[in-house]
């Protein structure tokens, strides 16, 4: 969790990920946003994220991300 | 039938009547049938080429779903006996064979929209009198997004060939979108509908103002425009401003016009479709503006192109060996950059097939990339100077995106880039501002008569943008009394009636975007 915050951090210091829910919704996160995560995630992780993963509900918060980091370690 | 004519509108009052009047479940297969009706009205032609994507899409679609189906009920069958890695190299296998399908299907489908597209261009295709059929680059995009979301599996293939085929043809978005995804569409459109009074009063709300916007304003403008850019010799320096912010005018009203109407007559029948604009004039930054304008085009390109180009295998590997030995920084650019560059390609040779298409794809992007790098120096001149939020300065922000968008704009009515460039020149070196006072802009096609109207009705525009700000407009139109209602509804059908640039035997002109 703490890894996916400091990730995120880095992209905007100043958004506070750990209580917000509608990071897409309210496009906190773009496009670019979401690419530099997903290199980020798969370096720090060693996953693929394949792209139909990359759905609003994924990405929605930090809970969400987590879940869907878990779920593809387990897959891999 | 274009939108616009009356023959558009005696169709729909036939078959609104007829559409609440049928047994409910007969209703998707009277909107097939009126929108084959309206296509062939087209080009009888077009009907096969909208046919050869359809079946194939269906097909593709059902063969990849089908795999799916064969995938659970192997692993399922065999979950004791396999271990991990076997399923993974099954689930691999069976994707593989997936993959082709949609690649075949993909190359089928866009391999036709690209030769017709650009065929022309060339002596044999003008020979064959090719021409690309109307709104085949919108049904394409349409049906190839729903055969990725099935290999995404997203969701289930539709077994149902012409639930498909309404889905792909559905008349109101046929000419210039909005491209609607299926899962989305499907649930208002295969819907059984009761009459709704409150649904036809809103379509009807849209149509009108959408009627207004395509006849009042834009096609008012359209012969200044044609004039300030057919003759560049003649027309510089001022003149080129005014014929950037008349065309910036002009496109908005005749696209979102045309819009209005497909929402509104999709709503008709009870058929949602999605917004295509969010008032993108009032963005602040071009990236802004991208996320409001042609939404769902730009939507389409950023889940079934940049995403996929930039998470790929082949891009993953090129990133972190860029990140190896350029650095993060630079490795985590690389990406996003080569994906934005294809994508914004691909959007201009999507718009046209002339150079002046590829430049302004390319222009785009280098502007939203080099305004990504700058973004945390903005930050930091922003902070400096307590420029967050205020008024004056947030519409120095619109104005310099409008008319940055302005001038990118203008390379789709030059004829040529070096033509464009020389004009964006003139603006800085042809000083003849009063020349337009003097007589200058009365020379355009446009009497003071139109210029008195078209304040009046971009003044309306204006002001319905900036009040549609607080919520929807319809329902606090829908909130006034009666007679207050009626009369705005009397005025503004008045005002198409009488500013309508149509007079007897007029042809109001084809929708700009129907043409890409």
């Amino acid at each position: 969790m703490e890894t996916i915050i400091e990730i995120l951090q880095e992209l905007h210091p100043d958004v506070d990920f750990e209580n917000c829910e509608t990071l897409i919704d309210d496009k906190i996160l773009d496009s670019f946003d979401i690419i530099s995560l997903v290199t980020d995630l798969s370096e720090e992780f060693d996953i693929t994220i394949p792209v139909e993963e990359i759905i609003p509900e994924n990405f929605n918060s930090v809970r969400a991300i987590k879940k869907l980091v878990e779920k593809l370690i387990e897959e891999e | 039938m274009h939108f616009a004519s009356y023959s558009f509108i005696l169709y729909i009052l036939v078959l609104v009547p007829l559409y609440y009047l049928i047994p409910k479940k007969l209703q998707w297969m009277l909107l097939l049938v009126a929108s084959y009706v309206f296509y062939s009205f087209a080009g009888a032609g077009y009907l096969t080429y909208i046919l050869v994507s359809t079946i194939s899409t269906w097909f593709a679609a059902i063969k990849i779903d089908k795999l799916k189906q064969v995938q659970e009920d192997y692993l399922n069958r065999m979950k004791k006996e396999l271990s991990r890695a076997e399923r993974k190299e099954y689930r691999e296998g069976i994707k593989a064979k997936q993959r082709t399908w949609m690649l075949l299907c993909l190359i089928l489908n866009f391999g036709i929209l690209a030769f017709l597209k650009y065929a022309g261009h060339f002596q044999f295709g003008a020979r064959l009198g090719l021409i690309l059929p109307l709104g085949m680059s919108f049904y394409t995009f349409q049906s190839m997004g729903y055969l990725i979301d099935i290999y995404r599996g997203t969701y289930d293939a539709e077994r149902n060939l012409g639930k498909l085929a309404l889905f792909i043809s559905f008349f109101p978005q046929l000419v210039q979108g909005p491209i609607s995804r299926f899962n989305q569409l499907k649930e208002t459109l295969f819907a059984q509908h009761s009459y709704d009074a409150q649904q036809m009063t809103y379509g009807m709300q849209r149509i009108l103002w959408g009627f207004f916007k395509k006849l009042v304003v834009a096609d008012r403008l359209l012969p200044a425009v044609k004039t300030i850019v057919t003759n560049p010799g003649e027309y510089q320096g001022a003149f080129v401003l005014v014929g950037m912010f008349f065309y910036a005018i002009q496109l908005y009203a005749d696209f979102t016009g045309g819009i209005d109407i497909a929402i509104g007559v999709a709503r008709l029948f009870g058929v949602h479709l999605n917004e295509n604009f969010n008032r993108p004039y009032f963005s602040k930054s071009i990236t802004e503006y991208w996320r409001r304008w042609h939404i769902t085009l730009g939507a389409w390109f950023r889940d079934y192109m940049f995403y996929p180009i930039s998470v790929s295998k082949t891009m993953m590997s090129i990133t972190r060996k860029a990140r190896k030995y350029l650095g993060d920084a630079v490795g985590k650019r690389v990406p996003i950059y080569i994906a934005s560059i294809i994508v914004w390609f691909t959007t201009g040779v999507w718009h046209g097939s002339t150079w002046n298409f590829v430049v302004w794809g390319l222009l785009n992007c280098l502007v939203i990339l080099v305004s990504q790098e700058c973004e945390p120096l903005y930050e930091r001149f922003h902070n400096k100077f307590d420029l967050k939020g205020r008024f004056w300065y947030r519409l120095f922000q619109v104005g310099r995106t409008f008319w940055l968008m302005s001038f990118l704009r203008t390379l789709d009515v030059y004829t040529g880039v070096g033509t464009t460039f020389r004009m964006y020149a003139s603006v800085f070196t042809v000083w003849n501002l009063p020349e337009l006072f003097q007589g200058g802009l009365m020379q355009l096609g446009l009497t003071i008569a139109d210029y008195v109207v078209l304040i009046f009705a971009v003044g309306l525009m204006l002001f319905v943008s900036l009040k549609s700000r607080a919520g929807s407009i319809s329902m606090s139109l829908n909130a006034k009394p009666m007679p207050v209602r009626y009369a705005a509804y009397f005025l503004v059908f008045i005002a198409v009636l009488v500013f309508g640039a149509y007079g007897v035997g007029y042809d109001a002109s084809q929708f700009i975007y129907s043409q890409f």
